[in-house]
């Protein structure tokens, strides 16, 4: 009964966002190239493969947005656009502006400059609107301890204007997907972090959101929790064709589940992209690594490594260097090396992992700030 | 048959809400137009979707549901059943043991006899009257005191704020439930009273001593609230519940004890009297009634002034009054309608001072914002 009813939930969910999407583009396709005049948005526009038409539609989308807290800028200038069926995370460490970003999406903060807009309706003047069609999980998502699950859920869907059978239904079908019918009937008090979560998101899903927006969704929560999690997270964007962005420190899960990311460094973003334009960029942008290994390794190998131009760090773990570089010095460093009489064990450019990248984003920086 | 119904009424949703979308590149007032346009289409297609202020009116109607169950399912009612319970019996007790005693030695007047029920103390028992003078801002406070900022620690209120609903709905709802909850309270205890003591001494109520009780009741009631709003506005200020029960504690002590004596104080300092000069014995008179104006800007005194006067229509006045203006007045009890207008202004006075003090809870409640805990 209850599999049936989700499938009949959520399939007629995906017929009317298709419909839905069919007319959104031929009303919104010529705006949508007008609104397109930052020459970098334009670039990521033609990116997309043509026939994946519905994710050219902006849903979120920011403008020099702005919030100072007395001599703190939180978020400063931020352009941020978000399209239609995308994970988009938002990376940075604490207080980043993350959350700050995500409450003015919300309209819960009035920003102080610029505008942020969803689905084109203004965050700040119609925020009733936004938050019909936007649902938000706090990050450590909080119930009432007095009640159970199910009834935190019955009161969060009649604030939606649910009610009776439809309502049941729905809560049942929810329960289901998140995998809490077992401990819907016990008091939210005695559930565990995961299980709050599991429940925070059926939560967001009570209004049908459009758009969701999670907190350090991924906080807190076991591994295999977190495996749950993103697979949901990815289904929740695949299946539902919902708009879901998703603030979070820990690199790994972003990276696994994200269309694209945006890392964010002391209110602004410092890029914005996937993860291999995040590297392209990186290694444009002139900061390389290199992993070497070279043999013998003796104590004048550091002094003719020095010599090399443009390397900017040596670090050595055990066998292996780590050569921090302003550009890419492979090449000069092959040559260097073979001429001296090394042989090269081992030489790769590093740099395509999150973490890495991560890292090198927030170098620069914190050389830029200060 | 069903779901290809709700099928179409999403369809029509979504196409209203796209349609809107498209407008929003326009000037504000055209999307205003055409979301009055989308609402009345929706109402027109029969859609469950309801007008805003019918909208407006439901979540208040959910939130209130909510606040009150969840205090009707917590601990704390309980404590908040058994101080109820021990106000209306002691303060009943008080008044039968009380009532013959005092008749006897003539102390008091055998008419209105049902309403001495409430007023009436015992040797060492105070009467109900100034029990829930006493004990009232407890109960008020003990709804309030961590209204809002339970919420905030348990992480519930930024959930519920990024829901579709206005702001001021959650506040409001909060102080409806309390105010129910205490009213509710109140009137069990009154009636009670009122009816065991008709069994237990036989009295019958007349029709004006009802209506009397019943003003009393809704005094209590507005008093409560008084307190209740008090809580909120320290719940929505504090941000941890330990702190704004001791700041509602504090005001309850200063409002039930150190007004009286600054009162004291003050009007002494003021109208110097017992000089025994000339200047001391015309102070006397503006002495007493600067001390009583002091006085009533405690709530606790408002309240209990005003209850005495409702309870007991043998009370002609509550100001100062002088030997020449009584001469010639026949001694005899008030009529309902005199003794209101007498309390006409402590009734608006509470009910402004709660409704003032709600509005600053409101105002920094609207200003604050609402992080995760």
């Amino acid at each position: 009964m209850g599999a049936s009813v989700k499938k009949e939930f959520f399939g007629e969910k995906q017929l009317s966002g298709e419909e839905l999407s069919q007319k959104e583009i031929s009303e919104k396709g010529e705006k949508a190239e007008k609104a397109a005049v930052e020459p970098m948005a334009v670039m990521e526009r033609e990116r997309v493969p043509q026939d994946k038409n519905s994710d050219n539609i902006v849903v979120i989308h920011t403008e020099s947005l702005t919030k100072t807290y007395g001599d703190l800028t939180a978020v400063d200038h931020l352009n941020l656009e978000i399209r239609k069926g995308e994970v988009f995370g938002l990376l940075g460490p604490n207080g980043a502006g993350k959350t700050t970003t995500t409450l003015m999406l919300l309209g819960l903060t009035e920003p102080d400059e610029g505008k942020a807009m969803i689905q084109g309706l203004d965050c700040t003047r119609n925020a009733l609107e936004v938050k019909k069609a936007v649902g938000y999980l706090p990050d450590n998502v909080g119930f009432y301890g007095t009640m159970t699950g199910r009834e935190n859920l019955r009161f969060m869907g009649r604030i939606n204007g649910l009610d009776g059978k439809e309502l049941e239904e729905r809560i049942n079908s929810l329960l289901e997907r998140v995998g809490m019918t077992q401990a819907a009937d016990k008091k939210t008090s005695t559930y565990s972090r995961g299980m709050r979560q599991r429940l925070g998101i059926a939560d967001v899903l009570m209004k049908d959101p459009d758009i969701i927006i999670m907190d350090e969704p991924t906080l807190g929560i076991d591994p295999e929790g977190i495996r749950e999690l993103m697979w949901l997270i990815r289904d929740l964007a695949e299946r539902d064709g919902r708009t879901i962005l998703l603030s979070s420190h820990q690199l790994y899960q972003v990276q696994r589940v994200c269309d694209r990311m945006g890392i964010f460094v002391k209110g602004k973003m410092v890029a914005c992209g996937t993860l291999e334009e995040l590297g392209q960029q990186i290694s444009r942008d002139g900061v390389g690594t290199v992993e070497l290994s070279v043999y013998p390794d003796n104590v004048s190998l550091q002094r003719i490594l020095k010599e090399i131009k443009g390397i900017l760090d040596i670090e050595k773990n055990s066998d292996m260097y780590v050569i921090h570089s302003a550009f890419d010095i492979r090449r000069a460093l092959s040559k260097k090396l073979t001429e001296e009489g090394y042989t090269i064990m081992h030489l790769r450019q590093a740099g395509s992992d999150l973490d890495e990248i991560y890292r090198k984003y927030f170098e620069k920086a914190g050389e830029k700030v200060g | 048959m069903k779901s290809i119904g709700n099928t179409l009424k999403r369809q029509v949703r979504k196409l209203g809400k796209t349609s809107a979308q498209t407008m929003g590149a326009g000037t504000d007032a055209r999307t205003e137009n055409t979301r009055r346009v989308e609402d009345i289409r929706m109402g027109g297609a029969g859609n469950q979707a309801k007008t805003n202020g019918n909208r407006r009116y439901h979540v208040l109607k959910v939130l209130f549901r909510k606040e009150t169950a969840e205090f009707i399912n917590s601990r704390r009612m309980i404590l908040f059943v058994i101080l109820t319970a021990l106000i209306t019996v002691s303060g009943f007790y008080a008044a039968v043991s009380g009532l013959a005693e005092s008749i006897k030695n003539g102390n008091t007047a055998t008419d209105f006899l049902f309403l001495k029920l409430f007023t009436v103390s015992a040797n060492s028992i105070p009467s109900y009257n100034s029990l829930m003078a006493l004990m009232g801002p407890f109960i008020g406070i003990f709804m309030g005191f961590d209204a809002i900022n339970s919420e905030r620690t348990e992480g519930t209120l930024n959930r519920l704020v990024s829901q579709p609903l206005y702001r001021d709905q959650i506040i409001i709802s909060k102080f409806l439930a309390g105010l129910f909850i205490s009213a509710v309270m109140v009137f069990a205890s009154g009636l009670l009273i009122g009816s065991v003591g008709v069994i237990t001494t036989g009295l019958i109520p007349t029709g004006e001593e009802i209506a009397r009780l019943f003003i009393y009741l809704c005094f209590c009631v507005i008093y409560i609230g008084f307190w209740l709003a008090m809580a909120i506005l320290f719940s929505t200020v504090c941000r941890h519940a330990a702190t704004s029960a001791l700041a509602c504690i504090a005001v309850w002590l200063f409002c039930a004890i150190f007004v009286s004596l600054l009162a004291g104080i003050i009007a002494d300092a003021l109208y110097p009297v017992g000089g025994g000069d000339m200047q001391a014995m015309l102070n006397e008179m503006k002495n007493y009634s600067c001390e009583l104006n002091l006085n009533r800007i405690s709530p606790y005194y408002l309240f209990a002034e005003a209850a005495s006067t409702v309870l007991n229509p043998g009370v002609r006045t509550i100001n100062a009054v002088t030997i020449a203006q009584l001469s010639g007045a026949i001694s005899s009890n008030l009529s309902l309608g005199q003794s209101l207008l007498l309390v006409w202004p402590h009734l608006t006075g509470l009910a402004a001072l709660m409704l003032a003090v709600f509005a600053i809870s409101y105002v920094s409640f609207m200003r604050q914002e609402i992080r995760s805990r």
